[in-house]
């Protein structure tokens, strides 16, 4: 079926531009994101659509003057959090969207100075204005409790704003403006290869999948192709950083259970696995490993003592998760909570383990594979359609073991490998290229704009950004103690979320 | 019931850190260090331009670097072998802001002295039982990934005494993350306001710091150093779980 648009709002190119989108949808690619870039003459607006090997840019550029655009999130609901941005960091309004409060940065007054990534104009220091957002609670006995942004433990910085009356939870209201840090507009400020590393304080639990889909965006536009070596190097240690993400979770997903052993357990595994980064390159989260053209250097263990280690930590994970699953006073508190449908999983392309746990599978390691995923056999991921905080939890335990596997092949990679060089020249090639990498908490994208050796736009599209907005979606049923469950079964980072 | 055998199976694998060394901690590659050594003019641009945050400074005076600002990257260490050096252990927080420029200038070790004495006075009382607030101003995520590390079995904060807590009211420390986002700087104050006078702040990695690579933009500060009376600055970025809590430690008076 294909939509008849017939709203009349905005010109008849912008219109033909949210057509061509929303029909590249329909016909089964994935929205895969929006973003806005100050030119010189306006604003370029750019929908990011999949395809089977890649991704397309479609753009629409609105001048100077132009102040609103038809919107998409009518007929494409996953567009309304990328309208909701663009709307904070560019002051323009997309006609006919379905609430467009402030996301990323209230500022209540619209005569105040945006932010526009892409524009060299500076801007004076901006302060958010919480009152900015309105505060609308509707129904019989309903009151808001305030999470936030000043959580009870130690979490990032979010306000979620539970709507109750009492004990179910028909809305949850999500801030994320706290913590946001403008660092979009940074990266015009970096040099090319400097940028790898602010990429990496993008989301920092997902250091190295940011820093290679940064990379990848610009060996794109050189069109230079990394060694072996280096390929294979970069899968170790993104593997090793999903393996400790998944744990991350598990962790969590006890310790709101009350199980202090368990808890105690995968808190000693995710340490090891973090040491084992940290002795491969003197970072715990395997910064400065990935630059642009390969790595900085091989893992500081031989191969051969990085697979003893692998093995022996694989072993010590295997033996806790299998009493874990079989622990009932745990499963009976994730099982049918937080139940995201395989319906709204598809339509929104949710990405990552949160896809994959409601039928909805789309892993760039195997349907767009970049450096060592495409010589190595990356197994089929265990894709299950009940969508609830059990189903998240098996695709991750799931996806644990085929990261060991994946590395275990890596190192005997690395132990045959001839070719020893770690990194080639890069020349300047200006142009837009677009990266990604699969994060553990899904699909990373970057959109990088180069001029010549500068950097004119750069745009990180966090799983994070893509899925937390399915949050609202997922409490049917659910009470207040299900809470820290879904929370943690999502296992997304707020900082890839604000920017 | 298979749980408490399984907890008991493998032992103690809690560190004695800081009673005891730590094999780990004594490894680690916690900061970098600046060679005294006198720079010839026509170099020092070239070696200034080494550092993404301009931690380091080459002058009359000689090399310096600042640990507040440096993100550990390596790239000086890796080019100017010669200049610069990991400097290896994890005991790296500092008591003031100007120990963490290297090598330090003789003059200020009185002053420094001074004011540690003044936070070891300050802390005397909390003795064995501390609570730490922790708020996140702008971090990117992982320093919450290496504070909560402080609670697993292997590093186990519980063993001197330190606590975390949710409420400000019972907080002894205040521990900062974040290069001091312009969104929560307000909530940051409102924390503090809520706790017992006088509060001790813990500034946790280059970012609360300096702002680090973040720094700057329109929607961040420097670090939280302009917002609060810093006491403790523990760099890295982030600062492994040991320099954490050799930070908390140092704020407590805990260290000899």
């Amino acid at each position: 079926m294909s939509a008849q648009l017939e709203q009349p709002a905005g010109t008849a190119t912008e219109r033909a531009w949210r057509q061509h989108v929303v029909d590249r949808v329909e016909s089964g690619d994935r929205f895969a994101g929006m973003h806005g870039t100050a030119t010189g003459s306006g604003v370029r607006l750019t929908a990011v659509v999949s395809t089977d090997d890649g991704f397309d840019l479609i753009d629409t550029e609105l001048d100077a003057e132009t102040l609103r655009y038809p919107s998409l999130s009518a007929w494409l609901p996953a567009a309304n959090w990328y309208e909701r941005e663009i709307c904070d960091t560019f002051g323009l309004r997309p006609v006919g969207h379905p609430r467009l409060d402030p996301l990323v940065l209230p500022l209540g007054n619209d005569s105040r100075p945006r932010p526009r990534p892409g524009s060299a104009a500076s801007i004076p220091r901006t302060t958010p204005d919480e009152a900015a957002l309105p505060l609308q609670v509707l129904g019989a006995g309903l009151f808001t409790i305030p999470h936030g942004p000043v959580r009870s433990g130690v979490f990032e910085s979010v306000e979620y704003l539970v709507e109750t009356p009492g004990e179910d939870i028909p809305h949850v209201g999500i801030r994320v403006f706290a913590k946001h840090r403008g660092i979009e507009r940074r990266f015009q400020d970096v040099g090319v290869h400097d940028g790898v590393l602010l990429a990496e304080r993008v989301e920092g639990i997902a250091s190295v999948a940011h820093a290679l889909a940064y990379c990848h965006a610009i060996e794109s536009l050189a069109g230079v192709e990394i060694s072996r070596s280096a390929a294979m190097v970069r899968v170790l240690f993104a593997e090793l950083e999903r393996i400790a993400n998944h744990l991350d979770v598990a962790m969590k997903l006890c310790d709101a259970a009350g199980l202090a052993v368990a808890t105690a357990r995968f808190g000693v595994h995710k340490e090891t696995t973090m040491r084992l980064i940290g002795s491969m390159c003197g970072s715990r989260f395997g910064r400065g490993v990935v630059v642009l053209g390969g790595v900085s250097a091989l893992p500081e263990l031989s191969a051969g003592e990085v697979g003893h280690r692998l093995t022996d930590l694989e072993a010590a994970i295997r033996a806790d998760v299998a009493p874990l699953m079989r622990t009932p006073s745990f499963l009976d508190r994730l099982r049918r909570t937080g139940p995201l449908s395989a319906d709204l999983a598809r339509t929104h392309g949710a990405l990552g383990p949160i896809g994959r746990a409601s039928g909805f599978d789309d892993d760039d390691r195997r349907r767009r594979p970049y450096d060592g995923y495409t010589w190595l056999d990356v197994p089929t991921a265990v894709v299950v359609p009940d969508g609830d905080a059990t189903a998240r939890l098996r695709v991750r335990w799931d996806e644990v073991c085929s990261s060991f596997t994946l590395a275990q092949e890596t190192v005997a990679d690395l132990l045959d490998a001839t070719d020893t060089t770690l990194r080639v020249p890069l020349g300047a090639a200006p142009g837009r290229g677009v990266g990604w990498a699969e994060a553990p908490q899904g699909e990373v994208l970057y959109i990088v704009e180069l001029d010549d050796d500068r950097i004119v736009r750069c745009k990180p599209r966090s799983a994070s950004f893509h899925n937390l907005v399915l949050f609202h979606d997922v409490f049917a049923g659910d009470i207040l103690t299900d809470f820290p469950f879904i929370e943690a079964s999502f296992g997304l980072s707020i900082a890839g979320v604000a920017g | 019931m298979p749980w408490i055998t399984r907890g008991l199976r493998h032992g103690v694998v809690t560190t004695r850190w800081p009673a005891r060394d730590d094999a780990y901690q004594g490894s680690w590659r916690g900061v970098v260090d600046a060679i005294p050594e006198d720079v010839p003019t026509a170099e020092r641009g070239a070696i200034e331009a080494l550092c993404p945050t301009s931690a380091i400074s080459a002058d009359d005076e000689g090399l310096r670097l600042d640990r507040g600002r440096c993100i550990l990257c390596g790239y000086c260490v890796n080019l100017r072998p010669d200049l610069f050096a990991w400097s290896l252990g994890a005991a790296t927080a500092v008591a003031s802001r100007t120990t963490l420029v290297v090598p330090a200038r003789p003059e200020t070790n009185e002053a420094i002295d001074a004011t540690r004495d003044e936070l070891a006075a300050r802390t005397k009382m909390l003795r064995r039982s501390v609570h730490v607030r922790h708020v996140d101003a702008g971090s990117d995520g992982s320093e919450e990934w290496e504070i909560l590390a402080l609670l697993n079995p292997v590093y186990d904060i519980h063993r001197l005494g330190i606590f975390f807590t949710a409420s400000p009211r019972h907080a002894d420390i205040l521990l900062v993350t974040g290069v001091g986002g312009t969104g929560m700087l307000a909530p940051l104050a409102r924390t503090l306001e809520a706790m017992p006078t006088p509060p001790v702040v813990v500034a946790a990695g280059t970012e609360a710091i300096s702002g680090g690579l973040v720094h700057p933009t329109y929607a961040t500060s420097g670090g939280i150093g302009g917002a609060l009376q810093v006491d403790v600055w523990v760099p890295g970025s982030p600062p492994s779980p040991f320099s954490l809590l050799h930070g908390l430690l140092l704020a407590v008076g805990r260290l000899t």
